[in-house]
């Protein structure tokens, strides 16, 4: 018995507006949400994004293979992609060859326990379905770009991505998200991320809303054997953004989780990660590093879940942050629950302030001080910016790193 | 006019009077050394010179070039010739000294009038400069002063200095903690620069700099002021009886 192509996808958004009606919005009562309040997401009253109607340009950052959504929508290109490499609009994969997606969509992003995954699983209108083929080495990144055109009433966008990666494949993948004007809005995006055994996998994500925008997005990446998966989540925009990136690890992979969060005005961030070492001789090695300035507020908790089999674990974790104000506030909290006994666990948060020695000492060789103040932080960001291997996303991120002290300082 | 000229210069630190009155006037040629012992007021001078907010000028002016010195910013200060090769250099990890020293040269270039030196010829003056210091090249892509030796942490001020070519250098305990092969080193790279448009500040607790950096006068400070001046055999003077003497004089005034 062949069951109609949409049932799977009209059940799973039924389980999760079922589940999503039961769990209603996270309050700061809940541990995971305890320093960001999305009071300001449950007031408002969204209405679903349009499709772009006139013609809107496409992000081109060098060499690479684009795709484009505005306000969740799907906008159509024309790209060359190597042979064994799929990339399409989800919604239409979900009508053609749901077979396609079905063995990997929502299995790993829970509706279960996390009500913005439940509600973007109800909700969501598109989204990119990436596929490498076993074996496909990728000569260039995938950017899948998320506009946001908000209209005359604050409007609401769900992406949904799913990246499946095979065995022995390697890509790079960078995920943008972007917006403009005055006017709220709301991204939810969800990302499940499934790198295949022996897979090397560079994800980038750059999160640059606009100024008036909530963004709570959900990464769930499932790490194949021997693989290596690197994140690095660079986060710019937004006036509430909540950034959750859990991995799950399994055996002798080796997974990499950098950060770089800068705040000013009165944006708050909120990062959570998760690394679960399911499996025995998986590696993990994070560094999440935040610049806070202004009235902002920035929230760490890094997750690390050793069990109980998952011996000869190597897990370090790093959280520094550079508090440049005295109005600014960081919430940093390592979380480790380590259920195996023959692991190597280690976990350290700073938070500093700039040097005023090192401040002067660079006055002292002729550089003003404003210019020795941006010196000092871009070289607080620097090693992560340094991990960057895509040139033309290293040099935007310097540019908005530059861009972005500026404002904040004329502010 | 001096290049350098002092007069009657009062200084606090957290409120507590460090610097009672110095005068001190310096033509450009000119090599002085600045003598005195512990907690004299030597890096005082030295720091208030060169800008340090730390400290409050409370009476008492400073011209330079015919300018007011206290009214400018420590970059402003550095655009105008000044240089001071810190007691304890500031370690400053993620910015490549090569970085760091060509925005210094070009920011002074610019003030200057001169315009920027491209990537060929600073190359060129800073590989030139090394070799003066016997400097390692490695340490040009390294971060400025981190995780370098006491030794080259000194010598990288002096090459920095020779590198910026001040008006008015002013070495804070540039031979502290050296050994006699750095110091030559360090000293071989001051004398390098020494010049009828130049004038240097060298502030020592120890003679043996000044057997290699020869100065054309001495002055002794004790307790915020400048008790003692002389030519170059003050320092000898000082070798033989130690700052006890220096210490009677400052009671008896």
């Amino acid at each position: 018995m062949t069951a109609a192509p949409t049932s799977f996808l009209e059940r799973l958004r039924e389980d999760a507006r079922q589940r999503f009606s039961e769990l209603g919005y996270p309050t700061t009562h809940d541990e995971d949400w305890r320093f960001t309040s999305v009071t300001p997401i449950a007031r408002t009253k969204f209405v679903p994004g349009k499709p772009a109607d006139g013609p809107a340009s496409i992000e081109q950052r060098g060499p690479g293979y684009p795709v484009c959504f505005h306000n969740g929508h799907w906008f159509p290109f024309e790209s060359r992609l190597p042979r064994g490499v799929e990339i399409a609009s989800l919604a239409q994969v979900l009508r053609s060859d749901p077979e396609l997606v079905e063995p990997h969509l929502a299995r790993y992003a829970a509706s279960q326990n996390q009500a913005f995954v439940a509600l973007n699983t109800a909700n969501f209108e598109d989204g990119a379905f990436v596929r490498i083929a076993k074996g496909v080495v990728l000569d260039a990144p995938i950017y899948l770009t998320f506009v946001a055109m908000p209209g005359a009433a604050p409007t609401v966008s769900h992406p949904r991505n799913l990246i499946v990666a095979e065995a022995d494949s390697q890509a790079t993948i960078v995920e943008t998200y972007l917006g403009s004007g005055d006017q709220t809005y709301f991204t939810n995006p969800v990302t499940e991320l499934v790198a295949g055994d022996n897979a090397v996998i560079d994800h980038y994500k750059l999160q640059m809303e606009s100024e008036r925008a909530f963004h709570v997005a959900t990464m769930q990446v499932q790490v194949g054997r021997a693989t290596n998966f690197r994140s690095h989540l660079l986060s710019f925009g937004g006036a509430l953004v909540r950034n959750d990136v859990n991995a799950v690890l399994s055996e002798g992979s080796e997974c990499t989780l950098n950060g770089l969060y800068l705040v000013t005005g009165d944006q708050h961030i909120d990062n959570h990660t998760s690394i679960d070492h399911a499996k025995p001789h998986a590696a993990s090695h994070e560094l999440y590093k935040g610049i806070l300035e202004g009235h902002s507020t920035a929230v760490f908790n890094g997750k690390i879940l050793v069990r109980k089999d998952a011996q000869k674990t190597d897990a370090k974790q790093t959280n520094k942050n550079l508090v440049l104000s005295e109005d600014a506030v960081i919430n940093t909290k390592p979380e480790l629950q380590i259920l195996a006994d023959d692991v190597r666990c280690t976990h350290g948060a700073t938070i500093g302030q700039l040097d005023p020695e090192g401040i002067f000492y660079l006055q002292s060789r002729g550089i003003g001080r404003a210019d020795a103040r941006n010196l000092l932080i871009y070289a607080f960001a620097r090693d992560i910016v340094d991990r960057i291997k895509v040139a033309s996303l290293r040099e935007q991120l310097e540019k908005l790193l530059l861009e972005k002290l500026h404002g904040g300082r004329n502010r | 006019m001096s290049l350098l000229e002092i007069k009657n210069l009062h200084a606090n630190v957290a409120g507590r009077e460090i610097l009672k009155g110095i005068d001190l006037s310096i033509d450009a040629g000119e090599v002085h050394a600045i003598m005195g012992p512990n907690g004299s007021g030597k890096s005082t001078l030295a720091q208030v010179l060169a800008g340090r907010d730390l400290y409050q000028v409370t009476d008492g002016r400073v011209l330079y070039n015919e300018k007011n010195l206290l009214e400018l910013s420590p970059e402003d200060r550095a655009r105008e010739g000044i240089f001071m090769a810190f007691q304890y250099p500031v370690e400053i990890p993620g910015v490549s000294n090569l970085y760091f020293l060509k925005a210094a040269l070009n920011t002074i270039r610019k003030h200057q009038g001169l315009p920027d030196l491209d990537a060929m010829d600073f190359l060129a003056l800073v590989k030139e400069k090394m070799a003066l210091m016997e400097m390692d090249q490695s340490l040009l892509n390294r971060a400025v002063n981190t995780g370098f030796s006491g030794g080259e942490k000194k010598r990288n001020e002096i090459f920095q200095m020779a590198v910026l070519e001040p008006k008015l250098a002013i070495l804070d305990e540039t031979d502290s903690g050296l050994d006699i092969d750095a110091l030559k080193i360090v000293a071989n790279g001051v004398n390098s620069l020494r010049s009828p448009a130049r004038a240097m500040i060298v502030v020592t607790h120890y003679q043996r700099l000044l057997n290699y950096i020869v100065p054309d006068f001495v002055h002794v400070l004790a307790e915020g002021r400048i008790v003692k001046s002389g030519g170059k055999e003050l320092a000898l003077e000082l070798e033989e009886s130690g700052y006890v003497g220096i210490e009677e004089v400052v009671e008896s005034a």
